[in-house]
C-alpha cells in the first residue's frame, strides 16, 4: 500500500506586485505523479530552485496543490477535515533547527506535538522517552536547546515528530546547515528510524552521500521528476547528473572516468569498498 | 558582550519554596503587596518584615540576590523618601530655609522606605524561585477564569514562552550582526548618546528582518505539529496542587488575618 501519492500534481507560486496584481506566475511543481510504499527509505535530490521543496510541503499540508491531487494514508490533502489527521500521519522536519524548537527544555520541545493532539499527560511522558531514546538524545532531556549542537537540534526535532506516531516522516533539507559532524548525526537518526521503527522516511536533500542509503532516488529539476531509480541506478547514470547540475560522489566520479579511460569497472559505484573490490585490491 | 546576560533571575537550588505551585506563589506576592498597603502602625511592618523573613530563610536564596534588585530602585526610593519628608504638612520639627521636616513627614518617609523595600524583596523572592517558564504557565492557570470574557490567555502565554525562548536566539543574533558590521569599520562605542543611538538602526534592520523570517517559520513548525490553538490540548506538565501547596496557601490566608488583626487593635 503507498502511503503517500501524487496524481498529477502541480503548484504555482504566484508573483504580485505591490498592488496585488499578478506579474508572474512560477510553476514550482510541474505534473509529478509519483508513489511511495509504506517502510521506503526515500531522497529527494535536485539544485536550489528544482522545486523539491514545494513538493516536501504538499505531503503535510502545509501547501495545497493548485491541480491534482495529493494523498498521505490515503487521506486527500486538500479535504480540510482530515487537515490534521494528514498532519499527525506525516510530520516534517525542517532546514533550520533553532526555528523548529518550541519548548525551552528538551523533553518540553518534544512533548509539543503530542500536547497538540490532545494525548493523555502519562502517555506523553512515555512517548517523550522512547522518541529522545530514539534518536540518542535522551540523557539530554532536561537541558536548554540553546546549548545544542546543530545535528542534536535536529535529533530532537525528529524526536518531536515520532512522539507524535507518524507513518511517515519528511526531512527538509535538515543537514543543509550543519557541520559534517551534525550530517552524520541526523542521517544515522533518519536510517535507524526507517529500520527500526519502520517509519517510512523522505529525505529532501542536495547533498550526493546521504542518498547512498536510500532504496529509492527522485531527481527533480525545473519541478519534473527528470530522474528515478535505486541510487545505483541513479549514479550510472553520471553525464545525466551532470547535466542537471548535481554533484556525483567523489568515489563514483572516480570510477566513471577509469571506465571511460578504459578499465573494466562496472557502473554506479558507490563505496571506497565497491571501487577497490571491482579493481580487483 | 551580549551574551553575558542571564535571563530572568533564577537562581538555582532545592527549596520548598522552589517547588511550591507558580499559582500558589503569585497569589502570595500579590497578598503580601497589598498587605504591605494595607497595614498601618509598626506592628504592621514588623509583621510583614517576619513573614519576608520567613519566605526567604525558606528559600535558601542567599540575602544578597535580593540586594540586587535594590539597586535599580535606589534612586526611585531616595526620591520617594525626599518628596514625603520635606512636602507633608504638620508639626514641625526642623526648618532651614524654605524647607521644612515634619514629624508626620518623617513618619511617612519612614513607611514608604520600608514599604518599597519589601515590595521589590517580595516579588524578587517569586521570581528568583520560579522559572520564567514555570511563571508562564501560572500565569495561564491563574487567568484561565478570562477565557470567559475572551481573554485569549493562552495564547498570551505562548507568545510569552516563545519570546522567552527567542531571547537567547536573537541577543546572539545582534551579535553576529554587529561583528559582521563592526570588521566592516561601524563604530558601536564612541560618541555621545545621541550618536550611539543612530549607530544602531543598521543594526535594528537586519535583526527585525530575521526576527520576522523567524517567526514565520516557526510559525509554519508548530503547524506542522499540528498546534491549533489552546483547545483540545492537553499537558505535559499539567499543575497539581500538593499538600505543601495547601499549606502555604493556609499559611498566607493566616497573615493577611493577622495583618488585619494587627491594624484593628494597634
Amino acid at each position: 500500500m503507498s502511503i503517500v501519492e501524487t496524481k498529477d500534481l502541480v503548484f504555482e507560486y504566484i508573483r504580485r506586485d505591490e498592488e496585488g496584481n499578478v506579474e508572474g506566475i512560477t510553476r514550482a511543481v510541474d505534473n509529478v505523479s509519483l508513489s511511495i510504499r509504506q517502510g521506503d527509505f526515500i531522497a529527494v535530490l535536485g539544485h536550489n530552485g528544482s522545486g523539491k521543496s514545494t513538493l516536501a510541503k504538499h505531503i503535510n499540508a502545509i501547501l495545497y496543490p493548485t491541480e491534482g491531487t495529493v494523498w498521505v494514508n490515503g487521506m486527500d490533502t486538500s479535504d480540510d477535515e482530515k487537515l490534521w489527521d494528514v498532519r499527525q500521519s506525516a510530520g516534517m522536519v525542517f532546514q533550520n533547527p533553532d526555528n523548529q524548537i518550541i519548548g525551552q527544555v528538551v523533553e518540553e520541545d518534544v512533548g509539543f506535538g503530542p500536547e497538540n493532539l490532545g494525548v493523555p499527560t502519562k502517555e506523553i511522558w512515555e512517548r517523550v522517552e522512547e522518541s529522545l531514546r530514539a534518536v540518542g538524545m535522551y540523557e539530554f532531556r532536561k537541558h536548554s536547546p540553546n546549548k545544542l549542537s546543530g545535528g542534536q537540534k535536529q535529533r530532537v526535532s525528529i524526536a518531536g515528530v515520532i512522539a507524535m506516531h507518524p507513518k511517515c516522516i519528511v526531512l527538509d533539507e535538515p543537514t543543509a546547515m550543519l557541520d559534517p559532524k551534525g550530517r552524520k548525526e541526523v542521517i544515522r537518526a533518519a536510517r535507524a528510524l526507517n529500520d527500526v521503527e519502520e517509519i517510512t522516511v523522505i529525505l529532501i536533500t542536495h547533498y550526493m552521500e546521504e542518498i547512498i542509503y536510500a532504496n529509492r532516488v527522485f531527481v527533480m529539476d525545473k519541478g519534473r521528476v527528470a530522474m528515478e531509480g535505486t541510487p545505483r541506478e541513479i549514479f550510472s547514470q553520471v553525464e545525466r547528473l551532470k547535466e542537471l547540475r548535481l554533484d556525483v560522489p567523489q568515489v563514483t566520479l572516480l570510477a566513471h572516468e577509469l571506465k571511460k579511460s578504459g578499465l573494466q569497472i562496472p557502473d554506479g559505484i558507490l563505496t571506497t569498498q565497491e571501487l577497490l573490490q571491482a579493481l580487483g585490491l | 558582550m551580549l551574551r553575558d546576560i542571564t535571563l530572568g533571575q533564577y537562581y538555582q537550588t532545592d527549596s520548598v519554596i522552589h517547588r511550591l505551585d507558580p499559582r500558589v506563589k503569585l497569589v502570595t506576592t500579590i497578598v503580601f503587596i497589598v498587605s504591605l498597603f494595607v497595614v498601618e502602625g509598626a506592628a504592621g511592618y514588623v509583621l510583614a518584615g517576619l513573614f519576608l523573613l520567613l519566605v526567604i530563610r525558606l528559600s535558601k536564596v542567599p540575602v544578597r540576590f535580593m540586594m540586587r534588585g535594590m539597586k535599580s530602585i535606589a534612586f526611585l526610593l531616595v526620591i520617594a523618601v525626599i518628596f514625603n519628608l520635606f512636602l507633608t504638612q504638620g508639626e514641625v520639627v526642623v526648618s532651614f530655609w524654605k524647607l521644612t521636616i515634619t514629624k508626620e513627614g518623617i513618619y511617612y518617609a519612614g513607611c514608604m522606605a520600608v514599604r518599597l523595600v519589601f515590595l521589590i524583596m517580595g516579588s524578587s523572592v517569586m521570581t528568583l524561585t520560579t522559572t520564567p517558564n514555570n511563571l508562564t504557565d501560572g500565569l495561564e492557570k491563574l487567568l484561565g477564569p478570562l477565557k470567559v470574557i475572551r481573554v485569549p490567555v493562552h495564547e498570551i502565554a505562548m507568545m510569552m514562552s516563545i519570546a522567552l525562548r527567542f531571547i537567547p536566539i536573537l541577543l546572539e543574533e545582534t551579535d553576529k550582526i554587529m561583528k559582521a558590521q563592526i570588521a566592516r569599520g561601524a563604530d558601536f562605542e564612541s560618541g555621545n548618546l545621541i550618536k550611539r543611538v543612530k549607530s544602531m538602526v543598521p543594526l535594528l534592520v537586519p535583526l527585525f528582518i530575521s526576527a520576522f523570517r523567524r517567526a514565520n517559520d516557526l510559525a509554519t513548525a508548530m503547524e506542522a505539529r499540528c498546534y491549533r490553538g489552546g483547545d483540545h490540548r492537553t499537558k505535559m506538565k499539567p499543575l497539581v496542587y500538593h499538600r505543601r501547596d495547601l499549606m502555604a496557601y493556609g499559611t498566607v490566608c493566616a497573615y493577611l488575618a493577622l495583618c488585619i488583626v494587627a491594624g484593628r487593635i494597634i
